[in-house]
């Protein structure tokens, strides 16, 4: 297990915004700045960080439904990044996302029923005949009876939606899927009982997922590797284990010690971040997580720390980590 | 005291081909002012739609067919379309559960927030505008006077709704009614929402409905908590004590389906098996008794009633005849 599926490559997204009263100024949004990372097939690699640092940004440069600004994206070998749609077609049906927003990808006028048989007849996965067993298991598979097939999208609940979304995505056999936040609207046990199919499909077909999600907890019970995303950029990516047992990056160390603890006492005593948010629209020089970083010093305001691995399969890009036993935590001004 | 919204025996129907579907089955539920109530229950269950409700937002076809909700001595289920044009926003705020459908696509995201602090508050447009970008401020979301000017479709998933969460609260409610507004959000912004509405609860003796799935955050939210299974309360009760006593057997469900971050990895979490019945389609008895380990024949003949739980918090209440007779052994 460790083939790789997709090689990126200093992927990053600029998008160009018109700004103050009048729109008079225009601005840039760095939402996605030199990422450089290796998929592997068959692993649940999960990305995590604020809201707004560019998880779904990655995940659309990744499948190329956002054309990047720079930087390469190799699927099995073959470059992708930039491709137009007549060459991507082919690839699409083993590329899937389950958007975050599962509104956006279900058509109002068609019934769930078809709007899962449409991929499938689509790819010719499916005889006609077959169609309405292969409607019917898919329905199953997210815990949602038969009866949901004769039904639109807005008679559905919020949680039943996203569980069609996700649903669509596995009607095409694909061979990578990125979840981007496909469970977060369901409660506890049928996420279980999401997280349990995926994990079944991964033995039994080998796929690989980019699982965005904010849920630590589920991330950490999922995840092969974990990458840790801050405006932009990765701060450190590493397997499950040692991120969640040795975090090196201070903003993964601030991140993971903000996680609620589903204990009414001990919930109301949680350490926080300090320091504003800054906007990417204008992003800090250097390390850009230096102004609210506990331990920055005189090199993280001016220089882009390197992306380095410190341990084996570790990355990290902080000045203060050199290796894991040399976590420089002092030397503050 | 009397209760800031009082809910009765609410029922909420779905008309269909065959005839009307129920979806919401008696529905009780008080909250008080300043206080803050979460809402948890299998996706499905009806949650959305006794919001909704309240509010007279419920989509064509459904209607509130029994029952009552009292707020400030009016019946909110026999209000009229213009007076609750009025409730909304200036006296209850409701954050709904999809932003992308619930905010305009083509109007930037300050003007959506001043329009609604002009409606409601009669402010000038100014003066309007400005509130809008300190609202923004207030839910953290970083370049908020820059931000003010982005359509939705600019803004990352997790930055609509907190545009969603700055107009709940625009308008000052008395009460917050939020329909799962932080799906999206990181921990630490999370823990920031929860902060700021916390801090207007405490301020403002705003009383809060929050509806979510995540049993963590709601524990540092809620003084008490309801859960709902198929349209109706099944167990409600101070927030201690559904951790620490966790009682009807859909709540021990749900609580052991909860992946830990100290718990192992990478190995299938226990779920509930089985799924909900379908609205229109329940059993007799009590709803959840064709997926319960402990059913015994008599929970499929009558629908149980909320009761205390023996030894427990007097205000600990859940609707299982079996758990409430084993507790009191
Ligand atoms: N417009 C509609 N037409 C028909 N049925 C509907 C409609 N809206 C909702 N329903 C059904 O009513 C039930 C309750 O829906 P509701 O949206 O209240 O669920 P919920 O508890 O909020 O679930 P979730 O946690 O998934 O958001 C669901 O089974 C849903 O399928
Ligand atoms: N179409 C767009 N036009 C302009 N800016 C955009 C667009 N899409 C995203 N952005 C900006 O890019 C940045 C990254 O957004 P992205 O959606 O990737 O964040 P995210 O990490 O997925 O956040 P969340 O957890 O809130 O979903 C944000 O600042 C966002 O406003
Ligand atoms: S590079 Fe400097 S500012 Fe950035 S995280 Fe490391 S110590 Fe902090
Ligand atoms: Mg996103
Ligand atoms: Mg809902």
């Amino acid at each position: 297990m460790t083939a790789p599926l997709i090689e990126i490559a200093g992927l990053s997204k600029r998008f160009d915004l018109r700004v103050g009263a009048f729109g008079e100024r225009s601005a840039t949004v760095h939402a996605l700045d030199d990422f450089t990372a290796t998929v592997i097939e068959g692993e649940t690699l999960s990305l995590v960080g604020e809201s707004g640092c560019g998880k779904s940004t990655t995940g659309f440069c990744l499948l190329n439904l956002h054309r990047p600004t720079g930087g390469s994206v190799r699927y099995r070998g073959q470059e992708i990044a930039g491709l137009d749609e007549d060459a991507m077609r082919p690839l699409r049906r083993e590329l899937q996302i389950v958007f975050q927003d599962p509104y956006s990808t279900l058509n109002p006028r068609m019934t769930i029923g078809e709007a899962l048989a449409e991929p499938i007849l689509f790819h010719g996965l499916a005889t006609k005949a077959d169609l309405p067993a292969r409607v019917t298991r898919l329905l199953a598979d997210v815990g949602l009876t038969p009866r949901f097939a004769n039904r639109y999208p807005h008679e559905l609940s919020g949680g039943q939606r996203q569980r069609v979304a996700i649903a669509r995505a596995l009607a095409c056999e694909p061979r990578f899927i990125v979840c981007d936040e496909a469970i977060s609207a369901l409660d506890v046990s049928v996420q279980a009982q999401i997280l349990n199919l995926l994990l079944d499909l991964q033995e039994k077909y080998g796929l690989t997922y980019l699982f965005i999600a904010h849920d630590l907890a589920v991330v950490r019970h999922i995840s092969d590797r974990v990458g840790v995303m801050y405006l932009g950029r990765l701060a450190e990516l590493a397997p499950a284990g040692a991120l969640f047992s040795q975090p090196m990056h201070p903003y993964t160390r601030a991140l993971l010690s903000a996680v609620p603890e589903p204990d009414p006492k001990s919930a109301r005593s949680r350490q926080r971040l300090q320091g504003e948010v800054p906007s990417p629209l204008n992003p800090p020089q250097g390390c850009r997580f230096h102004t609210r970083c506990p331990i920055a010093r005189d090199a993280c305001r001016s220089a882009v720390p390197a992306w380095r691995e410190v341990a084996t399969g570790h990355h990290v890009a902080c000045h203060a980590v050199s290796a894991p036993d040399k976590l420089n935590w002092e030397g503050t001004e | 005291m009397t209760a800031l919204l009082d809910i009765r025996g609410l029922t909420i129907d779905i008309a269909r081909d065959g005839g009307p579907a129920r979806v919401v089955d008696g529905i009780d539920l008080a909250i008080q002012q300043g206080e803050s109530v979460g809402i948890v229950g299998e996706s499905g269950c009806g949650k959305s739609l006794t919001m909704l409700s309240l509010v007279g937002l419920l989509p064509n076809r459904i209607r509130a067919t029994g029952g009552s909700a009292m707020f400030g001595g009016r019946d909110l289920l026999k209000l009229g379309p213009k007076e609750l044009r009025k409730v909304r926003g200036s006296e209850i705020g409701f954050i709904f559960q999809d932003p992308m459908t619930s905010l305009n696509p083509v109007i930037r995201v300050g003007d959506q927030i001043a329009e609604a602090l002009i409606w409601q508050k009669g402010l000038a447009k100014e003066a309007a505008q400005a509130r809008a970008v300190e609202l923004l401020e207030l839910v953290g979301i970083p370049g908020p006077a820059e931000r003010a000017r982005a359509w939705p479709h600019e803004l990352s998933g997790g930055m609509r709704q907190r545009v969603m969460i700055a107009m709940g609260l625009a308008g000052h409610p008395r009460l917050l009614i939020a329909d799962e507004p932080t799906t999206a959000l990181d921990v630490t912004i999370q823990a920031q929402i929860v902060d700021l509405v916390r801090e207007l609860k405490d301020k403002m003796q705003m009383a809060v409905v929050w509806i979510t799935h995540d049993l963590a955050l709601i524990a540092g939210l809620a003084d008490r908590i309801a859960v709902l299974y198929a349209g109706t309360v099944v167990e409600d009760a101070p927030v201690s004590a559904i951790f620490e006593r966790p009682t009807h057997p859909y709540t021990r469900g749900l609580l052991a389906s909860l992946p830990t971050l100290a718990g192992a990895a990478m190995e299938r979490l226990p779920s509930i098996g089985g799924t909900p019945p379908e609205p229109g389609r329940r059993p007799p008895g009590c709803p959840f008794a064709p997926r319960c380990a402990h059913a015994v024949a008599a929970c499929a003949e009558a629908v149980p009633r909320l009761a205390p739980v023996p030894g427990s918090d007097p205000r600990h209440r859940v609707a299982c005849p079996v758990m409430t007779e084993r507790a009191a052994a």
